[in-house]
This record gives C-alpha cells, structure tokens and sequence, in this order.
C-alpha cells in the first residue's frame, strides 16, 4: 500500500509531468482558457494515460521483451496508443453518448500528446514496475496533470479580467504564470524518494 | 540479420492486429447521427434565414431536440409548428413571432434602382434572386420563400417586401384547428 501512496505522491507532486518533467505542455497552455474545457480534457487525459500504460506495459512485457526488440518501444507505443485511443472513442461513441459529450472532442487530440509517450517509456524503464505499478504511475501521471491543468485554468481565468500590463497580455501572462507555478512545485523536491 | 526480420515481422504483425481492431471497431461501432435531429431537420423549412436565432436550420433542429421551443421559425409558420408537435408527440404551441404569423411574402427589386452590387444574392438562402454584377437583379417570385433576409444588405434600399394577397392561384382552405381551440359558436357558448 505503501508503494502506491509513494507512486502517486511521486507522480502528483514531486515528479509532476506538466512542471517538473515538462510533458504535456501544449494542452497545458493550449486548453487552459476556461475551467470547463480544463476539466474534460482533464478527465480525458487521465483516463487515456491509465489505458495507454497498462496496454503499453503488456506489450512492452509480452511482445518486446521476449523478442529482444525493447529498441522498437518508441514506434510501437506510438501505434498501440493511437489504435487504444481510436478503439475507445468508438466505443465511448456508441456505448455512453453522455460521456463521449465530455470526452469525446479530446480523445483524438491526446493521441499525440507528449505526456502519454512519456509515461509509456518512463514505465518501461522502470524494471521493478509490475503491471499494477505501471497502472497507477499511468493514473498518477493524469492525476498530476488534472491537478496542475485545473489550478491554471482557474488562474488564467482571473487573469482575463485581470488589469495586465500590454505588452504582457495573452500567452506572455500565461508562461510565466506557469513558470512560478513551476517553482512552487520544485518546493516538493526531495519530499519522497521513488 | 535475424534481429532485423523479427523486428519487421513484429512490427508488421503488430500494426496487422491494431488494423484489424480499429477496422471491426468501425463496423461494430458505428453510430448513426442522433436521428431525431435529421427528423425535425427535414420538417424545418431550410431557408437558412436565422429567425429563429440560430445561424442555420441544423442548428435549430439540433436546439429542438435538446428541448428549445418548437415555435420559433416564422418561415415554415403555422404548418410547421404542427408537423414538429406532431413528430415529437408535444402541445402545438402558437408561432412565436412578433405579431403571429405574418402573410406570405415575396421580396421584390425595384429594377430601376438596382445598380447591380449582388449583395442581396449572396443574402439569398433559397438563390431565388437571379442577376450578376452591374447587372438588374430581380427575384423569381415562385422561390422566395418572403424571409427578408435581402432587405439589410442592400445599399441602395430597392427592395420591398410585398404582402401575396390571396388570388385564384394561392387561395387555401383554412386549416383545422388546433386541438382546444374552439369555432365561433361554441366559443359565445363558453363565454
């Protein structure tokens, strides 16, 4: 139990994809305009990362290992989440139309999101993670990144309406809000040790 | 070498497999638009002319089965509040329209002003207006559907809207009436 604490502290904080590992930037600054699309993309994001690290792992440890092709893990973890992501968002499609409202537009566009492939191939590296490990590293990874996504949009919303100087205005505003968010999370540096 | 092959033949079995699921996925799964909207789309009158607020009748459509007012398309009138009533099993509600339902009618160019900019061509919805530039444009009185949508663009005001009075070629029986409204007699019974 232990072990799972550490791994989502550790993915949520200390290790947090978005501003300590910097994966997964353009939807952080690109879907951060309004707290609602932060949360559907959220929501999306963490669900996509879970699947795509549990069927990454299978195939890392069923097809790559035993061939001796751990070479090929980059290309094949790019094709196993594309076809994961696609084959969900047909199923979501047809099975829950509510749920496909709120996902549904954000599917495709983390097929090709850095993040994704980044936890993909830091789970692989990782030799002492089992499939449940790998699993809530994947889930961790989206929580961290709900986490960091929300806070920001909410605080791009206040600054919208904020007084900002010109030349400031616009994305300027926005990257160096995420920069000092950046240095609030180095304050959780050395908090564990995974 | 033999490295090489497996990694071919693995990353070929690979994408086989994944081509395989994503292609019965797309038979298994398909999903068919929400079929209600085509319904009332098709009732709706497609003039495109937004007056009921929406930029389109798709769009209207789309806002009717999300539950909006079945009342609000001044085109299609009287009639087509009855149709959407009856096709989502609803109470007809009256038009939804400054002052009811409006007498039918048709846009007319007057010809001697026109001075051919084609801005009330690219307004049209139904492209019932004929013309081209620096040329008379004039509008084919069997199409226009009396939106007043070409009124506003015109810079130089030539266009009226013209009410059809009734003639031996337009003439209707009056429609039935609506479930609860009542015909003269009765209603000096009633009061």
């Amino acid at each position: 139990m232990t072990e799972f604490a550490l791994i989502l502290v550790s993915a949520i904080l200390v290790n947090n994809f978005v501003l300590v590992q910097f994966l997964g930037l353009c939807p952080f600054m690109g879907v951060s305009k309004k707290i609602e699309t932060a949360i559907g993309l959220a929501l999306a994001t963490t669900f996509v990362l879970t699947l795509a690290a549990m069927c990454c792992y299978l195939v890392q440890q069923y097809v790559l290992k035993p061939l001796d092709l751990e070479f090929l893990k980059t290309i094949t973890f790019i094709l196993v989440i594309a076809v994961v992501v696609q084959f969900t968002e047909m199923v979501v499609n047809k099975t829950s139309p509510m749920l496909y409202r709120v996902l549904g537009i954000f599917l495709p566009l983390i097929t090709t999101n850095c993040i994704v492939l980044g936890v993909a191939l830091l789970n692989a590296n990782k030799v002492e993670f089992t499939f449940i490990t790998a699993t809530a590293n994947g889930f961790a990874a989206g929580l961290g990144f709900s986490l960091v996504l929300v806070l920001f949009a909410a605080m791009r919303e206040r600054i919208a309406i904020a007084d900002v100087p010109v030349p400031f205005r616009g994305a300027a505003i926005g990257l160096i809000t995420a920069g000092l968010m950046s240095l609030a999370f180095m304050g959780f540096t050395g908090l564990i040790k995974l | 070498m033999s490295l090489v092959l497996a990694a071919v033949i693995a990353l070929t079995a690979i994408c086989l497999i994944a081509g395989a699921i994503l292609g019965y996925a797309a038979v298994r799964f398909r999903v068919e638009g929400d079929p209600i909207v085509e319904q009332i789309n098709a009732l709706l009158p497609q003039t495109q002319c937004g007056q009921c607020g929406y930029p389109g009748c798709k769009p209207y459509a789309e806002a009717i089965a999300n539950g909006d007012k079945i009342n609000k398309c001044p085109p299609g009138g009287q009639a087509t509040v009855q149709a959407l009533a009856g096709l989502l099993d609803v109470e007809a509600e009256p038009l939804d329209a400054a002052g009811g339902e409006k007498p039918r009618m048709v846009a007319y160019i007057r010809e001697a002003e026109c001075i051919g900019c084609t801005k009330c061509l690219q307004a049209c919805p139904v492209d019932a207006i004929v013309g081209a530039a620096r040329q008379m444009h004039t509008v084919i009185v069997d199409e226009c559907t009396g939106c007043d949508l070409c009124v506003e663009p015109c810079p130089v005001d030539c266009i009226d809207m013209l009410e059809i009075g009734s003639n031996v070629q337009n003439w209707k029986w009056e429609r039935p009436l609506a479930p609860g409204q009542l015909i003269a007699t009765d209603r000096e019974q009633a009061a």
